[in-house]
């Protein structure tokens, strides 16, 4: 990381802290900001929330190392979510997986090189009437066939 | 294909049954805290998040205790495979939902209030900030609500980020904390110490959302519906082989019978009640009914025709345990791991009786000895599928019939 990167990261993080308050109960809450901007959370990133909240690095990293939603290494732009619980399973999961691998040439818990996709599967997001289900970033969609999950992806880009 | 989550018009006894947004917090200021809980103890409510602990009693507890602060916590980490109906209660009921919640904080002297929200969820949050908003212009949210002197109360949303046993209470508080979402030991229970050691009353969507019907409508109305142990209705999350999955509100006592009747399900083999964490109920037994002496339920109802291989079922459900066990304790930690195992190889064949029995063995330690529910009761499917389903998973070609 560049000089400069490291002290805006830092200063972002100030100013998250600010809004927060400089108390453990905001970690989760400035880490999924880190997360969302970032796509990931740096280990300078987690030093920096360390070292600003006052506890100890290893907190963070186990905090961060816990939750499937915080990375500790570089994502993609967009994350896909693929449910594969048993009733979107039943709904036709299969066939959206290899849509979506066929689609971004990728495996599921890979990053495409040009780091604009990752594909990861998730338990059961609550959509099981409706399944197939993904969540795309923070957009959840349903009733997925090939089609619409390919399409989808395109008008994501 | 998208946000179709919506439906215009529900019906139901008691939860969707109309409602005027606020009416119950007037009611309540009107009444008095003794009153409320005099209602939802004559009500006999119980928890809807699958433990069934009587809602009144843990308000009570908090209510007497002293203390500087008390925290109204409702959770909104609805994980549980095959469950969405608090999904339905939070997008399309939310007066219900946060109006529960102001009259919890009001009787139990809190001013805090927080929705715990799955990070998957976060599809509704500027709805639901809007919604809170909204409900703080009318004064039914913030300082002096509704008039009344010194009542203040206030929700904040706080959003989880992808674990499953987030919503087991005390992993929830502890995540509320900025902590790892590790269970703690119990107790003491949240009631005592809960958020930042604080007395916390921690509540299911669907338990909050009911508590609104109950006040405005009376303890009586409300147990006209269900049985004599379980009263009221229930919300369940019906999905796989039916016509019309969705979310339907029944009354408790409800046979799994009518169950299939209701939502078009043919030729079915066997339904999954509560979820993962649930039992394996197969067809010879569809005149069990939905209660929480019988077969009990968060909501969670998942349904498999004759199609389908249970072993397959099985080994999804062990897979997310497997994933969702937060490691803390060696039961669990390993025991879905050997029960995962034990799947695969009755899968390939590769079993023997013996060994079998030994990870039913394995799976009764599991239920005594892990520290928090889901360690507990994840050898559930495992044993209810074996024993339910043994003739078709250990047919006589020796390797489970699921080669298919
Ligand atoms: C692994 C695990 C996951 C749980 N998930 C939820 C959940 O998503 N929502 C919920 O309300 N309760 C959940 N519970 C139950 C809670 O611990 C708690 O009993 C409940 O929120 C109490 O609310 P109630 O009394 O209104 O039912 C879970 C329990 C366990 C062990
Ligand atoms: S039972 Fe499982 S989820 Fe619960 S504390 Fe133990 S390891 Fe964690
Ligand atoms: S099983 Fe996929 S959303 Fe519930």
């Amino acid at each position: 990381m560049l000089v400069y990167e490291k002290n805006s990261l830092s200063e972002e993080i100030e100013l998250l802290i600010e809004r927060f308050g400089k108390d453990r109960v905001a970690l989760l809450p400035i880490l999924q900001i880190i997360e969302k901007r970032h796509n990931y959370i740096s280990e300078f990133a987690q030093q920096e929330v360390a070292r600003l909240l006052d506890i100890h690095p290893v907190e963070v990293y186990s905090v961060v190392s816990f939750y499937n939603f915080l990375h500790r290494y570089p994502q993609g732009k967009n994350i896909v979510r693929l449910c594969k619980t048993i009733s979107c399973d039943m709904a036709g999961k299969q066939e959206i997986e290899k849509a979506l691998k066929r689609e971004l040439g990728i495996n599921f818990d890979e990053t495409t090189r040009d780091k604009k996709w990752t594909l990861e599967y998730t338990s059961c997001l609550g959509m099981c009437d409706q399944g197939p289900a993904m969540l795309v970033n923070d957009k959840i969609y349903t009733k997925l066939d090939p089609e619409t999950a390919v399409k989808i992806l395109n008008d994501t880009k | 294909m998208e946000n179709n989550f919506k439906k215009t018009k529900r019906e139901g006894v008691v939860i969707f049954s109309p409602y005027e947004s606020g009416s119950s917090i007037k009611k309540a200021l009107e009444i008095g805290r003794e009153n409320i809980l005099f209602e939802v103890r004559e009500s006999k409510m119980k928890g809807r998040g699958g433990a069934g602990f009587p809602t009144a009693t843990k308000w009570m507890l908090v209510a007497a205790s002293r203390a500087d602060k008390k925290y109204m916590i409702c959770n909104a980490d609805e994980g549980e495979p095959g469950t969405f109906k608090d999904r339905v209660l939070l997008t399309e009921y939310p007066a219900l939902v946060f109006d529960g919640m102001v009259v919890g904080g009001y009787t139990i002297g809190s001013e805090i209030g927080i929705l715990y929200l799955r990070g998957e969820y976060i599809f509704m949050l500027e709805e639901l900030e809007d919604f809170l908003q909204s409900m703080r212009k009318q004064n039914l949210l913030g300082k002096n609500i509704l008039g009344k002197e010194g009542f203040n109360f206030d929700i904040a949303i706080r959003l989880g980020s992808g674990a499953y046993v987030c919503g087991e209470e005390t992993a929830l508080i502890e995540s509320l904390e900025g902590h790892r979402g590790e269970p703690r030991n119990r107790p003491p229970y949240p009631v005592n110490t809960g958020y930042m050691g604080y007395p916390t009353v921690v509540n299911n969507v669907e338990t909050l959302a009911s508590i609104p019907q109950i006040i405005t409508k009376g303890a009586d109305w409300f147990k006209a519906h269900g049985t004599d142990k379980s009263t009221g209705s229930k919300l369940f999350s019906v999905s796989g082989d039916c016509e019309k999955p969705g979310v339907y509100e029944l009354p408790w006592g409800t046979s799994l019978n009518e169950l299939v009747e209701i939502v078009g399900a043919t030729n079915t083999k066997a339904i999954q009640v509560g979820g993962a964490s649930g039992i394996c109920i197969p067809k010879s037994q569809f005149d069990r009914k939905l209660s929480y002496e019988d077969a009990s339920t968060g909501g969670s109802i998942m349904i498999f025709n004759q199609s389908r291989k249970m072993l397959k079922v099985l080994k999804n459900f062990m897979e997310f345990f497997v994933e969702e066990s937060c490691g803390q304790c060696t039961p669990c930690r390993i025991g879905n791991i050997k029960l995962l195992e034990g799947v695969v190889k009755i899968e390939k064949g590769d079993y023997t009786f013996s060994y079998i029995n030994s990870l039913k063995d394995l799976s009764k330690t599991m239920q005594v000895a892990s520290k928090c529910g889901l360690g507990q009761s994840s050898p559930n499917p495992f044993i209810s599928i074996l024993e339910n389903f043994k003739d078709e998973i250990f047919s006589s070609n020796g390797n489970g019939a699921n080669h298919a």
